[in-house]
């Protein structure tokens, strides 16, 4: 099998060349530094090229949306970066931004346009599951050999966003053996990450909601355990350590699934 | 004549004490911010025929939600029949809304069929309480007061729907065998007056004027005493729904005042020109009761403390000491507690106590994971997170109070642009080496 080397394309240099890519594609922190969570930004980036989609990264331009500092109550710091970031963005005539995470998601989506940032904001799995309608991106179930799959719904995808159906429409594409959760939906139990929790201890209870999560994921069988979400992907594999099931059961982000299953 | 002065007087005194105790209510609304302005109103009529009248989010739990779509769709129909009588008390009419035909058959056979339906729901909601052990109900807030205050509304309800189907089948039996005419259909009713075959017409009579004045009397008495207790929801829950947050979930309020400031900071001459030299200095987030916007605080008063919020927060279900309907049940306590005294002295006034710390510790506030389960689940589309963010906005920015991970994290934003100690000039090591596979 062939192999092609892979440029990701940075905003600033396209733009010395005189180029306009269609969309920026928005990395976020967890996909620039944490380990396991870059391997899920290296699948999706795979998809973009697979699909030769025209887009760019602002790589060191990029800095924090602001999202963990707004939820834990700094607002003002928020605003601070909320407004450099939307000064960039315009500086670089942006118009349509796709992000993994669904924090970024949610704040570019539903908050910047308070600061009059206002951007066609599109979540990874909105803007694959389009390719997958049209055709042009060919998914299907034997490639993964029909694995069970359940899929944790994150907070700020689901309930924040009422994104539930294209996860599932993309799962359920990949796998015969797609299996929910008890608590699935806009019922599903937050992964205990959201609201500056991610990187703070729990206050003091009797469990961590990422093990009751895991849980709930462990309960369906299923030998994979789906997220759309960097900080569910650090609880429930966590979760999965704790419950020494890492082993038995994967933690996969949909991405990662999907460039599985393209054989990238 | 007699009879409809004493109804009269007892219905001005109804009257005179309910509007006594929702002005004491209604005035704190003075103290409260602003939050949104209600506009779409075409959307929020549709949102409150959906969410209220239709009952959706109370049957995400379909079971015990079905028994209280109950209590309300017959509290909608039975109301007709209230407001008929009212005016029969007042003009000594009988059955005066009967020239509406069969609009009148309608509500009068309806609110007799669920007269027993809301007794039944009413009574498996008894026995939930007193015999089953239902999470919800329980927890640090549901102090013995809420227990009482649940059981005695609960009775009252009973005792109203006992008294209506009692008025009814002293009305068909009376009718009935006096040869008159029946104004209303009552099929539940007229099966009840059939169990009674050697009652005269004179008992039946009495058996139906007793009870006119007992549920009469028994709706003033309940329409009092509703404001005093958690079941104001009566009132407050289809307005509350009405007057929702329109936004996604996800969405948080924006700070306006702090966005005047960032701009000064990055824009000095630009913002400055903007912002009226009189602006008042106002307190950053919600440190007490009436730091809360007009939502939250009409939120408090709609909560009926079900606990469903409680019993879907992951914090909650884990032990932490967070619960969304303490946080609402705190917010309106504290209103109460300390509400007067600012109406009476001002703003200014201080008795050394509020809502945070005294009645919301940083515990409860910190332990959030905003996840919006709770916001999610409430009935009456109860906005738990906003007001839990807003105190978290008093704490960080007013006393520079966080955790200690979260002021690294604050440090970590401001100095690399990330929440975890990074260099931005490490953010594109994930895209070293890559490539794929072609076929």
């Amino acid at each position: 099998m062939a192999t092609r080397k892979i440029e990701v394309p940075v905003m600033s240099d396209l733009f010395a060349r005189g180029e306009r890519p269609e969309f920026l594609f928005w990395v976020g922190c967890a996909g620039a530094f944490d380990d396991r969570y870059k391997k899920v930004v290296r699948a999706f980036v795979k998809i973009l090229a697979h699909l030769d989609v025209s887009y760019a990264v602002l790589g060191k331009e990029e800095t924090c949306t602001g999202d963990p500092a707004r939820r834990a109550g700094n607002e003002m710091l928020y605003q601070m970066q909320a407004l450099q970031v939307i000064r960039l963005l315009k500086a670089y005539d942006v118009k349509k931004i796709i992000t993994i995470c669904p924090h970024c998601f949610n704040i570019f989506k539903n908050e910047y346009p308070d600061l009059d940032g206002n951007f066609e904001v599109i979540n990874y799995l909105q803007f694959l599951e389009r390719f997958i309608e049209e055709g042009k991106l060919k998914i299907d179930q034997a490639s993964l050999n029909n694995i069970s799959v359940t899929y944790h719904d994150p907070c700020y995808l689901g309930r924040a966003n009422d994104i539930y159906q294209e996860p599932r429409s993309i799962l359920k594409r990949l796998t015969g053996g797609f299996v929910e959760m008890h608590r699935n939906r806009s019922f599903a139990l937050c992964c205990g990450a959201g609201g500056g929790q991610m990187f703070k201890e729990a206050e003091k209870g009797d469990k961590e909601i990422f093990i009751e999560r895991t849980e709930d994921a462990l309960k369906t069988e299923a030998s994979v355990i789906a997220t759309a979400c960097p900080f569910c992907m650090t609880m429930l594999t966590d979760g999965l350590k704790y419950k020494n099931k890492e082993n038995d059961v994967k933690n996969l982000d949909i991405a990662e699934l999907i460039a599985q299953s393209l054989g990238l | 004549m007699t009879r409809q002065i004493i109804f009269a007087i007892t219905l001005l005194i109804t009257f005179v004490v309910f509007f006594y105790t929702i002005n004491r209510i209604v005035r704190y609304f003075r103290l409260t911010r602003p939050a949104f302005p209600v506009r779409n109103l075409w959307k929020r009529f549709g949102l409150m025929m959906k969410v209220a009248f239709g009952q959706t989010k109370i049957f995400r739990r379909p079971v015990i939600g079905f028994a209280h779509a109950l209590v309300f769709w017959g509290f909608c129909v039975i109301i007709f029949g209230s407001i008929e009588m009212v005016i029969d008390g007042l003009t000594g009419t009988e059955k005066a809304l009967k020239f509406l035909g069969p609009v009148h058959d309608f509500f009068m056979a309806s609110g007799d069929i669920f007269a027993l339906l809301v007794a039944a729901s009413i009574i498996i909601f008894m026995i939930r309480r007193l015999f089953f052990h239902i999470r919800r109900f329980e927890g640090t807030e549901m102090k013995k007061r809420s227990h009482i205050d649940a059981a005695a509304a609960l009775s009252l309800i009973l005792l109203l729907m006992i008294s209506l189907l009692a008025m009814n089948t002293g009305y068909v039996g009376w009718k009935t065998i006096a040869g008159e005419k029946i104004y209303g259909l009552y099929p539940l009713s007229r099966v009840l007056a059939g169990l009674f075959p050697d009652m005269s017409s004179g008992n039946f009579s009495i058996m139906h004027q007793i009870s006119w004045w007992t549920h009469i009397l028994l709706i003033f008495i309940f329409a009092n005493y509703l404001p005093y207790s958690k079941h104001f929801h009566v009132f407050m829950s289809v307005p509350n729904v009405f007057l929702s947050r329109l936004e996604p979930l996800g969405k948080l309020t924006n700070m306006d005042n702090i966005t005047r400031e960032v701009r000064l900071m990055l824009d000095h001459d630009a913002a400055l020109a903007a912002v009226p030299a009189d602006a008042p200095v106002e307190r950053f987030g919600v440190k007490d009761a009436e730091d809360a916007n007009w939502k939250s605080y009409f939120d408090s008063l709609s909560c009926t403390e079900c606990g469903r919020c409680t019993s879907v927060c992951p914090a909650n279900l884990t032990g932490k000491k967070l619960s969304p309907r303490k946080v609402m049940m705190d917010l309106r306590a504290r209103m109460k507690e300390k509400g007067p005294s600012v109406l009476k002295y001002g703003r200014d006034f201080n008795d050394n106590r509020s809502l945070l710390r005294d009645f919301i510790s940083e515990e409860e506030l910190w332990a959030c994971t905003t996840c919006n389960a709770c916001a999610k689940e409430c009935p009456i589309n109860i906005n738990h997170p906003s007001l839990i963010v807003d105190m978290r906005r008093y704490l960080v920015m007013e006393e520079a109070s966080a955790p200690g991970e979260l002021k690294a994290v604050f440090n970590n934003i401001e100095n690399n642009g990330a929440p975890w100690q990074y260099s931005a000039e490490d953010r594109l090591n994930w895209a070293k080496d890559l490539e794929i596979n072609i076929n």
